[in-house]
């Protein structure tokens, strides 16, 4: 098929003739846009999209996840309580924990990236769109057969970290561990090719002048998260796979009697498991450092601390895991050398504090929504980090490991350290998504109800640990003393869940309902402000030219922009790592199917190899076949370039 | 009088009040009593530091400001001074976290000290129960007992920790730390009982079902006591004084029981559960879940999957009679 000559290659600099106002934005519209029909919903690439995707599907497992928390609740409220069978629970709190950690947390994260990201850098799409349509469903997919597999009383029921020997072949027959598994196996294809599109975008996508000194904390906090996502996760991938091998085709990865070793499943586990905590958390930091500018009228104090802070931590985060195995009797001197490294993390983790406590003391306070949740962040958080610095000590995590002591840590620390500034980031960028408000009024009670009912409800934990409390307990005896404070601790978790349905009655409310926002309701200083919302599909009609590190602040009147895009095809900008010059035009995908189907092919594949390990071999065909489809030349300008 | 019977009735005393006694804040051992003090130690620091973050916050959000704003030169004054203060800060965390990683040091190293004179007991987890061994130089006079451990106060004692199936941890928090038990390693707790009293373990890693009912009794007792609970428990399984318990020993011996458990001086031989040569003589049945009485014996031996469900006992199908008899058996054996 030829083409007419300009129809190959019409820049936005064409359109300029003043004839038509609204000429580009048609162009681009038209060139971007996902045509309604389900077809073309299956198909679509634009990161907003599948972002608002990601995020709508992490808190629906949010919602879920509470659920059983709330079940466990009911379980406790007495002693030796029968509203659970012991094999019910065992399956509530595994899939509890593998739900928040596999399916909400890091995917949140993931998902805010995936929407934010090219908006805070000033670009039209996320890097490899295609690969991020593919690791939605994915990941869908993946959380689907988790849940499937519980209501059809086969949810995996070893704990989330799912420990040989009890995972393994000889003490957990059936398929529940294998459930488990490929749930990880799912969930990690999701998170790397994630964390690839976000290295790609980030380092090579961003609007020109937008230095390394100039990229949003938040992205910074995403780009750390993405590369410890690319070397955490294969260590949890191949640990999976060998619990799947011994389980499936009879190895002895983790069998004692035959050479193996049990240990070696929690390093490898931990090897991921503990940086998983800083993928978490670091986003959740950097979230922070994002909105505590607008809310306090000023830049962030110590840019450069901060970025170093979320590059130190990222980077001390893999010589932790051992302290989650202080236990096992590993050598003395070891654990002296884990116990100083995890210690060390509380200086790059004081920093970011003092940093923030330094911009509020400069700054003039504005005490709205998002704003609270930071307080609420503060107050959780550092009392989550100094349990966390008990914890760190072997003597001490001796008495307090695997008891209530470390379950309200590490809610103090998840909850408190990422869920609130989550929320609070939700409030503060929901505008941006919708185009309306979410009610300052319902957000004040949301804020209260769950700093409130959290500290109510996880600090007497606590107390329950010293007491004795081990955890994955479904029942105890009353001679123990504990049936007080755990009636409490359970009635106080009402509040907490009255908070979490109040937000999502907000967030339904003001979908429809809310105040429409405006380009920059909060009057912030980043790229994502400057572009309408909600953004076209395009984000921006031209590419922003960046010249500070508080663009919209410092840029009296109007960005200056990059013109000579085309505006005939999906064309972005990428420009140099360093200092963001401009390199050279890029085609950006087409909307296709072919990622959906792929998906398909592959949770078939991985499904089915929970049965059979024939369905590895079989299973390849399908998925070659849809990747064929996915890259096969289509005589397209964006996928010919 | 028969001296196998006195450390029963010792037993039942110190349960009255016995609130503290799964604990980590009520130290009667050694180790527990230094990692109180630890504990102590890091919770009045970290609570000192976490008030200060906060006190700073408060003054951030609330100090008074300028209406009008500052200067550009106040400004840069009130920039510097912030980022003198920053470093300060870090300063005094580098300061503090050495500190309390050097005491925590200092703690690991004086409670892992081994003794020659240590009593050595070999404790073994099986899902969902303990197996301890007292093993002794001489032979006839190491035993096998189950789901309780005595030990005499102030001597250190040795604990060899393994398993038989899974992983499970060994923790008594009045008196140490926990310990794993790992398959194919052998781990050592070592700590000396300071205070009589009976004390409560927990299996602290998630284990499967019946992980929350896997409970062991330690009772500390004085030297002397502690040698007469082990000569009684050297001693072969009392015999039946009445028909009804020597009709209970031939259930014992003739229906599934001794299949799996072992009752010495009997036809009883199973290893598979715990042995019950002085089982009536234990504080619980079914590791903790019941106190020792007839009736509970009768209880559990009917329905082992009510009571505990998902063990590994099974249901041994026996006459009202035969229950009644091997009830009344189990229950002579102290």
């Amino acid at each position: 098929m030829t083409r007419p000559p300009e129809d190959r290659d019409l820049r936005d600099t064409a359109l300029d003739t003043g004839q038509e106002p609204d000429a580009l934005e048609r162009r681009l519209a038209r060139i971007w846009r996902t045509p309604p029909g389900l077809v073309n919903a299956l198909s679509t690439v634009d990161h907003k999209i599948i972002g608002r995707r990601y995020i709508v599907t992490a808190f629906v497992f949010l919602a879920l996840g509470g659920v059983l928390a709330m079940l466990m609740r009911l379980q406790l409220a007495q002693p030796e309580s029968r509203f659970l069978s012991p094999d019910l629970y065992n399956q509530v709190f595994t899939i509890h924990g593998a739900n928040m950690m596999f399916l909400f947390a890091v995917p949140v994260m993931e998902a805010m990236a995936i929407y934010f990201v090219p908006l805070l850098v000033g670009t039209r799409n996320i890097a490899f769109p295609r690969l991020g349509a593919f690791s939605y469903w994915v990941y869908l997919f993946g959380g689907s057969m988790l849940w499937i597999a519980f209501i059809l009383q086969m949810g995996p029921d070893v704990g989330w970290f799912a420990y040989v020997p009890l995972a393994g072949p000889q003490y957990s027959s059936g398929k529940r561990a294998d459930i488990w598994a490929q749930m990880i196996t799912f969930t990690e294809i999701s998170a790397l090719a994630v964390a690839i599109e976000i290295v790609v975008t980030v380092l090579k996508q961003r609007a020109p002048g937008m230095s390394l000194d100039r990229i949003p904390l938040v992205v910074w906090a995403w780009l750390v998260m993405a590369f410890m996502i690319i070397m955490a996760m294969p260590a949890v991938v191949t640990a999976s796979s060998m619990l799947i091998l011994d389980r499936l085709v009879g190895t002895h990865f983790f069998n004692p009697a035959e050479g193996g070793d049990v240990l070696l499943w929690q390093h490898l586990f931990w090897f991921f498991g503990h940086p998983e905590v800083y993928i978490i958390f670091l986003p959740a930091v950097g979230m922070i450092s994002t909105m505590l500018p607008a809310f306090v009228r000023r830049p962030i104090f110590g840019y450069l601390p901060l970025v170093m802070a979320l590059l130190t931590m990222g980077l001390l985060s893999f010589g932790l895991w051992v302290h989650h195995m202080f236990t096992t009797g590993l050598p003395r001197l070891g654990e002296s050398f884990f116990t100083a490294s995890s210690m060390a993390i509380a200086v790059p983790a004081g920093v970011q504090i003092f940093c923030w406590l330094a911009t509020i003391w400069l700054g003039r306070p504005a005490f709205r929504v998002p704003f609270l949740f930071i307080l609420a962040f503060f107050f959780t958080f550092v009392l989550g980090g100094m349990t966390g610095v008990m914890v760190a000590s072997v003597p001490l995590d001796t008495q307090v490991h695997d008891t209530y002591f470390v379950v309200a840590h590490f809610h103090y620390v998840l909850v408190g350290g990422a869920v609130f500034p989550l929320l609070g980031a939700i409030y503060y960028w929901f505008p941006k998504i919708t185009g309306r408000m979410m009610s300052e009024r319902i957000g004040r009670w949301v804020a209260g109800l769950l700093f409130l009912g959290f500290n109510f409800t996880f600090f007497p934990m606590h107390i329950l640990g010293l007491q004795g409390m081990t955890r994955r307990i479904y029942a105890y005896p009353a001679e123990m003393g504990w049936g007080g404070m755990n009636l409490f601790v359970s009635l106080c978790s009402v509040a907490m869940a009255a908070g979490f349905l109040l937000f999502f009655i907000d967030i339904f409310r003001s979908a429809r309902h809310g105040e429409p926002a405006g380009d920059n309701p909060w009057e912030a200083s980043t790229l994502e402000w400057a572009t309408s919302s909600p953004p076209p599909p395009y984000n921006f009609v031209r590419i922003p030219v960046v010249t500070s590190a508080s663009p919209l602040w410092d840029e009296k009147g109007s960005l200056p922009v990059v013109s000579g895009l085309a505006v005939n095809r999906r064309e972005l900008l990428i420009t140099g790592m360093g200092n963001a010059t401009p390199e050279v035009r890029e085609t950006s995908p087409q909307n296709s199917i072919w990622p959906f189907f792929a998906a398909i092919a592959t949770s078939v594949m991985l499904v089915a190899s929970i049965f059979t390990p024939w369905a590895v071999v079989w299973g390849a065909i399908p998925l070659t076949i849809t990747l064929i489809g996915w890259f096969w030349p289509r005589g397209t300008p964006e996928d010919d370039s | 009088m028969n001296t196998a019977r006195l450390p029963h009735l010792f037993l039942l005393l110190p349960l009255a009040g016995c609130s503290g006694w799964q604990s980590a804040l009520d130290p009667r051992g050694s180790t527990a009593e230094e990692l109180h003090g630890l504990f102590w130690l890091f919770t009045i620091t970290c609570t000192a530091v976490w008030g200060a973050v906060l006190l700073v916050l408060a003054a951030a959000l609330w100090r008074r400001r300028h209406p009008a704003g500052i200067s550009e030169a106040q400004q840069a004054r009130s920039e510097r001074r912030s980022g003198v203060a920053i470093g300060a800060a870090v300063a005094a965390t580098v300061v503090i976290i050495t500190g309390l990683t050097f005491a925590s040091y200092l703690a690991t190293r004086g409670i892992a000290e081994e003794h020659p004179e240590a009593l050595t007991i070999r404790v073994r987890g099986y899902q969902w129960w303990w197996e301890v061994l007292y093993a002794d130089s001489a032979p006839h006079r190491a035993f096998l007992t189950a789901n309780e451990l005595h030990l005499p106060v102030g001597r250190p004692v040795r604990l060899e920790l393994a398993t038989a199936d899974v992983i499970h941890s060994f923790w008594v928090p009045n008196l140490a730390g926990k310990q794993d038990m790992i398959p194919g390693r052998e781990n050592v707790l070592v700590f000396t009982p300071r205070e009589p009293g009976t004390y409560r373990a927990q299996c602290a890693e998630f284990c499967g079902i019946q992980h929350a009912h896997m409970a062991l009794r330690i009772v500390v007792e004085a030297p002397a006591d502690f040698e007469r609970w082990r000569e009684a428990q050297i001693a072969e399984a009392a015999p039946p004084m009445t028909p009804e318990e020597e009709a209970g020993r031939q259930v014992m011996e003739s229906k599934a029981c001794g299949a799996c458990h072992t009752v010495r001086g009997t036809a009883a031989a199973g290893t598979l559960g715990p042995d019950l040569t002085h089982v009536g003589g234990r504080q619980t049945i079914a590791a903790g879940m019941l106190p020792t009485t007839r009736g509970s014996l009768a209880a559990w031996i009917a329905d082992p999957q009510t009571v505990k469900p998902g063990n590994n006992m099974p249901m041994v199908p026996l006459t009202a009679e035969e229950l009644q008899a091997v009830s009344a058996y189990l229950a002579r054996l102290r």
